[in-house]
């Protein structure tokens, strides 16, 4: 029974996940002995006092009980008392964030989640983490709510625009585990997924001065497209001619552009290069000088990445 | 128990007078009708009616679960057509049903009443109904909605779609529902039989009553907050989208007002019913009446100050949490009274197992599992887990339909001889309950586990290892449909016949069970004057089975 109880439960990432399944244990013995009761009483007795041929339809004339209704009463009650308290308590340290704990930034957007580290990096798609160390995320939303849940953590909080939220949880367990949105938000509710990676500290120290350990086996061009998608860029650099904010990136590899200062110059390595690192020093003729920084929160594979995605723009 | 003066009942039993039906059989007699049993008939038809759309939006969204991606639509229409099962269900179906439809045609009866107290009133609460369901209905003709039936802002006031319209319709059904309320109450108050005190009153009025309270005071606030986010996405007036200065936690705080006590507007009336036909089929006197009468209005009242645990992880300051957690288990005591007071009320009975009093043990069996899953999701911590995901959906379908829905047939099937006047096919009857609980029971026993395993609700996609159990699911939706088709053609199938049901066909004690199956128009010859309080089996001649 218990074999099976644990299989209808996720995996178990932290400590906290751990004391919610006991208590989970304990609230479904509960329910599954007052089911017993009450569900086998409401079988039994139609069975035991069914009018049986022959008989007279004179039944007991049983009004009440005060004993019996006061058991009902109290006991239910001093129960619910005990599941309250737990819960509250369980609840409050799932919620208390320890002082230590490593604050990372992570936006909702429809349909996807930001994830902005410490030291000025970011990503999307999966959530990287070192193990045993308690993480506080705050999160925000750009357009409507959505949920941020790790069912392996067992938590959950909706995320909501222009405020900022938190939550926080500690990994004890290395591994993958899922991350839903759990909020509806729309057409593709349900794509709104990623990943939580918990590593070890050596592995978190490469992830933290190389990146994702996939970025090894991926094209860059692929690593440029995933930076495109989720650090911003394609708000203003459209892929197909159309004029944003900023030139399009459709056929920009190689071209000689003028720019605002009277000079001129190729879109080559070291232009891209150079407008990602120091965006106003060449800007475009005709767009204004309004690009952020990137200096410090891409990593050298990164604006490779964008390089190689730029150049197959044709 | 209660009576009729002899002579009527014999009058009434030899030879069948003109019944409300056959009174004035013109289309104009039904649409410019007064009486309570012709409007009470006219909304359970588009009661159901709404219930089979409901349901075949249901057997739709099974039907694209069955496999992850796309198996009959695309996302789009999949998030308009749950939107619109949760919104036919709640506003058109099961917010009205027991008390508009049966309550309608029984309360009066129990009470002894000629008719409710406001006759004209009680008609035009029908054309409200009416009117709110077309607009609905245009809704969905005029591109649908996608927003799920809770309207949560910011994405109700951004998306397209005929969300405006909707909000309308739901404004304009809630006056509806707040005529009956009205209604009942003064009907209440005031036409009780001569005799007929609080505590003499069938366990239906308490109900009824406790839900006319609720559906008085709540109402309201639903349509100010509909009116409140069609001005928003008319005239971007800022009070729900965070963009232009509102709070979209708010818009929760308000819907979950009025939402959390229309949860007990649809279990009340239910369980007023399985109050009813407990004791009738166990040929027993209640057990513990002013236990189950109070409890009623316990729920009431208390259902007022609990809506925040629907709002566990919206952002809510956690000492808010806690105390709507304490609530939420306070008001789970009443309930559980009632559950224990029913089966106590089977304890050496006389039970005879006839289509009601099945459907009223179904209705203990899962209304029992609902209510003990709600405790899983009281638990603060527990809940942070479970929240938006299968778990929920499972917990509010076994509360809704497996207690309203199953109540609901309960009382139709224990009225329907009063109302038409004729039996149906009890062997049906049966079969039809035992594919009912077979299949809601696949239905959604799998989801308590696709929940707790994690698998978020308003998911048109979902992962391969959620696949078998979606699949189960599914299978069972198949099983309930077969239920309620089989139900619809020998309940049409009884009316073909002659109206042969007997005054009293079951033994109850109640008001309704001493005049004509089907009642004269104007209920009761005389008066009728009660003389024992309901339930009361000692004074009845007890015949042989």
């Amino acid at each position: 029974m218990n074999e099976w109880l644990r299989s209808t439960l996720p995996i178990v990432g932290s400590e906290h996940a751990r004391d919610i399944d006991t208590f989970y244990f304990f609230v479904f013995y509960l329910s599954l002995f007052f089911f017993i009761i009450v569900g086998g009483l409401a079988v039994y007795f139609p069975i035991k006092y069914r009018l049986k041929p022959g008989e007279t339809r004179r039944s007991a004339h049983i009004t009440d009980n005060f004993f019996l209704e006061m058991l009902w009463t109290v006991v239910p009650s001093l129960l619910c008392f005990v599941l309250f308290f737990w819960g509250f308590n369980t609840y409050l340290a799932a919620f208390t964030v320890p002082n230590d704990a490593m604050e990372i930034y992570v936006r909702g957007r429809k349909w996807n989640w930001t994830f902005e580290y410490p030291d000025g990096m970011a990503g999307g798609g999966t959530l990287y983490v070192p193990l045993n160390r308690p993480i506080k995320l705050i999160m925000d939303s750009e357009d409507v709510l959505h949920a941020f849940y790790i069912p392996a953590m067992r938590i959950k909080q909706d995320v909501i625009p222009g405020r900022y939220v938190y939550m926080t949880f500690t990994p004890t367990v290395k591994g993958e585990f899922q991350i839903f949105c759990a909020e509806y938000c729309g057409k593709d509710h349900s794509g709104m997924l990623a990943m939580l990676k918990v590593m070890d500290d050596a592995e978190y120290e490469v992830f933290k001065r190389e990146g994702p350990p996939e970025y090894k086996t991926m094209d860059p061009k692929l690593i440029g497209e995933t930076i495109y998608k989720t650090r911003g860029c394609q708000s203003c650099h459209s892929l197909d001619g159309t004029k944003g904010d900023g030139p399009s990136f459709k056929g920009i590899w190689g071209k000689t552009e003028q720019f605002a200062d009277g000079t001129s110059g190729v879109v080559d390595e070291n232009y891209i290069r150079q407008s990602v690192l120091e965006p106003q020093a060449k800007v475009v003729k005709g767009f204004e000088p309004v690009m952020p920084t990137f200096q410090g929160s891409l990593r050298p594979v990164e604006i490779n990445g964008i390089i190689a995605f730029i150049k197959g723009q044709k | 128990m209660a009576d009729v003066l002899h002579h009527q009942i014999h009058a009434a039993s030899d030879h069948r007078e003109v019944d409300y039906l056959s009174d004035g059989r013109g289309i104009r007699d039904w649409l410019y009708t007064v009486d309570h049993k012709r409007i009470g008939v006219m909304y359970l038809f588009f009661i159901i009616l709404s219930f089979f759309v409901g349901g075949m939006l249901a057997l739709a969204i099974r039907l694209e679960l069955l496999y992850p991606g796309r198996t009959i639509m695309d996302a789009e229409t999949y998030n308009r057509v749950f939107t619109l099962h949760g919104a036919v269900m709640v506003f058109l179906f099961i917010i009205p049903s027991i008390p508009a439809a049966l309550g309608n045609f029984v309360l009066p009866l129990m009470l002894g009443a000629k008719d409710v107290a406001f006759p004209k009133l009680n008609l035009a609460s029908f054309y409200i109904y009416c009117l709110g369901a077309t607009m609905m209905i245009g809704a969905i003709i005029s591109g649908g909605v996608d927003t799920g039936w809770t309207f949560y802002t910011p994405y109700s006031t951004s998306t397209n779609g005929a969300v405006t319209l909707t909000a309308m319709g739901v404004f304009t059904l809630g006056f509806s529902s707040i005529f009956t309320g009205i209604n009942f109450i003064a009907t209440i108050h005031k036409l009780r039989a001569p005799g007929m005190g609080w505590f003499e009153m069938p366990l239906f009025v308490w109900g009824i009553y406790s839900t006319s309270v609720i559906q008085v005071l709540a109402t309201p606030v639903i349509g100010i907050t509909m009116v409140l986010l069609g001005l928003e996405r008319a005239f971007g007036i800022g009070i729900f989208d965070p963009r232009i200065g509102g709070d979209p936690v708010l818009f929760q705080h308000f819907f979950w007002f009025y939402s959390h006590p229309a949860v007990y507007i649809m279990i009340l009336p239910g369980m007023a019913i399985i109050s009813e036909v407990i004791p009738t089929f166990s040929h027993r006197t209640i057990f513990g009446y002013r236990g189950i009468a109070f409890s009623s209005v316990a729920i009431a009242l208390v259902s007022f100050i609990v809506w925040g645990h629907h709002m566990f992880t919206s952002g809510q300051s956690q000492l808010i949490n806690a105390v709507f957690s304490f609530l939420t288990f306070l008001v789970g005591i009443p309930s559980g009274i009632k559950v224990f007071n029913w089966v106590a009320t089977m304890y050496k009975g006389r039970i005879t197992l006839k289509a009601p009093m099945l459907f009223a043990i179904s209705f203990l069996l899962l209304f029992t599992i609902g209510g003990l899953t709600g405790l899983f999701l009281g638990s603060l911590s527990i809940d942070i887990h479970l929240h938006d995901t299968y778990f929920v959906v499972a917990h509010f379908h076994y509360v809704m339909m497996g207690g309203t829905v199953i109540a609901f047939l309960a009382g139709l099937h224990y009225w329907w001889p009063k109302m038409f006047g004729r039996m149906y096919n009890e062997r049906l009857a049966a079969i039809s309950c035992a594919l009912i609980f077979v299949g809601f029971n696949t239905t959604f026993l799998t989801q308590f586990v696709l929940g707790s395993r994690g698998m978020p609700r308003r998911y048109y996609n979902y992962l391969d290892q959620f696949q078998q159990l979606h699949m189960y699911s599914t299978f069972g939706s198949w099983i309930l449909g077969a239920g309620f088709f089989l139900m619809a053609g020998y309940l049409l199938a009884s009316l073909r016949g002659p109206k042969n049901a007997p005054m009293d066909p079951w033994g109850g004690t109640t008001l309704e069970w001493q005049t004509q199956s089907p009642p004269i128009t104007h209920n009761f010859h005389d008066v009728p004057v009660l003389k024992h309080a309901p339930y009361d089996y000692r004074n009845i001649p007890q015949g042989e089975a």
